[in-house]
């Protein structure tokens, strides 16, 4: 069984678009969506959900009013600006906690001296297990703001590789988030391949960049396609050049293609659309991906 | 906070945060547009460390660096007395322990609890780089700017430290990171207003309405921005009527703007014509704000 996650650096670049593609082209797969905090995929693959489960991750803190003496020791001990002071005199002041800032350290709950403050268990989200027209999916709602998108996403893969062995599945399709931090590190280890989809501006090129270290520096093999490619012929050759020199697959150019929304606004992906210039670039792009992992 | 802002009274630093949900959607192309707009004295933050880009397009030039560094623990091996409270207390399951501790700094959120609850003393601290800050200006914009190292987790920390680079007076506009999960929180966070910037599309309405939900709970004033926009009557303008949300601008759809974005040319230097658009919506934001921090 084979992981190709599609990823990019800078955001919008169409990662979703060329996921559901892929899915829709190919035979036997599962797919996994773990753009946690701003998912779209199922607005193209329209799953069907057959289970659903809560996901608690980690904990926030509570002041008890009534219990606490007013000391600061949870001022002084927190370095997330998570507890707010009302009142300006220590001794007399009202303390409570910010729960948008609370990294859930729980450093003001053990050094109470007083023991006032109170560690629930954070509720960050759901995740599913679904089918859609192509095959099952894994997928995530992210709690709004919530912390621990990394180990959501964590579990979104480790879930579609179990559907994967159970239904016989021999591909997972991932469609990843924006960026290079904590979420897309998540996303990328120990899969087999990622697909950089890239746009040809110069902030494309520059995000590009960043995300290929990203996937050398966990030792991922490194496919890139661009999309909209005639957006901007030269930073469009710029990229099939940069993919030579750093080892990287190039796996094709797209297009711009007014279609592509036109498919979208119909819930379909462009491959089922059928119409658009797009449409036979991405079919050699998931070609080339087929071949190469 | 809606009632936070009250207190900033005119003169006083006013915080416009600039974000989305969805990537791609022109973030950056808009807070840009209005700091080289703004008649006034004005600073950018770009608070997209994992991939700024605010610098292709406004092309300051940069005065200095600061390394940014996040504390993570190390042991005095002599005065560890192998006790285990330091890895049982660990939030993040950031020490392994084997007889003594083992820190795991990609898993670290420099708490500091271990070092603090340590009998022997034996945990201490040193830093470990996390990215860097570029400083700088471009004409009368001051400019900062985040960037995260390659294979580092936690761009919230990297994030603070750009929004600590704050002045006190004046405009100040935040291009924030795209998503609605903790590194947009810790950006859009205590600012006096956030603009959403969106596109006409599927996508750019689910994941805006994402973003609404995370600003809603965070009670701060926001209003849209439709970028690439088509039509009056596309699903973001049903949806703003229909929420009662402003929807302050828009931004036509025009391949030239794409192409010379491409080659990070700034939208002021093609479309001069959009300046009283941006002029009449950083008035707009400020009414709204003011208003909201009247309640």
């Amino acid at each position: 069984m084979k992981e190709i996650v599609v990823i990019s650096g800078k955001g919008g670049t169409g990662k979703t678009t060329i996921a559901a593609s892929f899915a829709a082209l190919a035979e036997n797969a599962v797919m996994a969506d773990c753009d946690v905090d701003a998912s779209d995929l199922h607005l193209i693959l329209r799953p069907v959900i057959k289970t659903g489960n809560r996901f608690f991750c980690g904990h926030e803190a509570e002041i008890r009013k009534n219990d606490c003496i007013s000391c600061g020791a949870c001022l002084a001990n927190c370095r997330f600006e998570a507890v707010k002071m009302n009142g300006d005199v220590a001794g007399e002041a009202e303390f409570s906690i910010d729960a948008s800032a609370c990294d859930g350290c729980g450093a003001c709950v053990y050094l109470c001296p007083v023991k006032a403050i109170d560690f629930h268990s954070r509720y960050c989200g759901e995740w599913f297990v679904s089918d859609t027209r192509f095959g099952p999916m894994v997928h995530a709602v992210l709690a709004p703001g919530a912390e621990n998108s990394g180990k959501l996403v964590n579990l979104v893969r480790m879930n579609a590789k179990k559907t994967a062995e159970e239904t016989g599945g021999n591909i997972i399709i991932t469609d990843g988030p924006p960026g290079i931090g904590c979420p897309v590190i998540s996303s990328v280890t120990g899969a087999d391949a990622v697909l950089a989809v890239a746009e040809p501006t110069l902030s494309g090129l520059h995000d590009l960049r960043r995300i290929m270290e990203l996937a050398r520096h966990f030792g991922i093999r490194t496919l890139v396609c661009v999309n909209r490619s005639d957006m901007n012929t030269g930073i469009s050759e710029e990229i099939e050049k940069l993919s030579a020199e750093s080892g990287a697959v190039f796996a094709g150019r797209i297009p711009y293609d007014d279609e592509i929304n036109r498919a979208h606004d119909g819930g379909i992906s462009i491959i089922e659309h059928g119409k658009g210039e797009s449409v036979g670039r991405i079919r050699e792009v998931w070609n080339e991906t087929r071949r190469n992992i | 906070m809606s009632t936070g802002t009250g207190s900033k009274t005119a003169g006083k630093i006013f915080t416009v945060a600039v974000a989305s949900g969805k990537g791609g959607t022109g973030k950056t192309t808009v807070a840009i547009s209005m700091a080289l707009c703004a008649e006034t004295d004005v600073q950018l933050l770009d608070c997209d460390v994992e991939e700024p880009n605010a610098h292709i397009l406004l092309k300051p030039s940069i005065q200095g660096n600061e390394h940014v560094s996040m504390p993570v623990p190390f042991l005095d091996e002599a005065k560890c007395t192998g006790c285990g409270k330091c890895s049982g207390i660990c939030a993040f399951n950031a020490i392994v322990f084997l007889k003594k501790p083992l820190f795991l700094p990609d898993l670290c959120h420099s708490c500091g609890l271990c070092m603090k609850v340590c009998p022997g003393k034996a945990i201490m601290e040193k830093p470990r780089h996390i990215g860097i800050l570029e400083i700088g200006a471009k004409g009368d914009v001051g400019f900062v700017s985040g960037c995260l190292d390659i294979g580092i987790a936690s761009s919230p920390a990297l994030i603070r430290a750009v929004r600590k680079q704050s002045k006190n007076a004046g405009l100040e506009i935040i291009d924030c990171p795209p998503g609605t999960a903790c590194s947009f929180v810790t950006s859009v966070k205590d600012s006096d207003f956030v603009l959403l910037v969106t596109e006409p599309t599927r996508f750019g309405l689910h994941d805006m309405t994402l973003a609404i939900k995370v600003i809603k709970q965070l009670k701060l004033p926001f209003g849209v921005l439709v970028n690439k926009s088509i039509s009056d009557d596309d699903c973001i303008g049903k949806y703003c009527s229909s929420e009662k949300i402003p929807l302050l601008m828009r931004i036509p759809d025009d391949r030239s703007i794409a192409e010379a974005y491409s080659r990070g040319v700034d939208l002021m230097e093609v479309k001069p014509e959009l300046k009283d658009g941006f002029l009449k919506m950083i008035d707009a934001v400020r009414a709204i704000a003011e208003e909201d921090g009247g309640k």
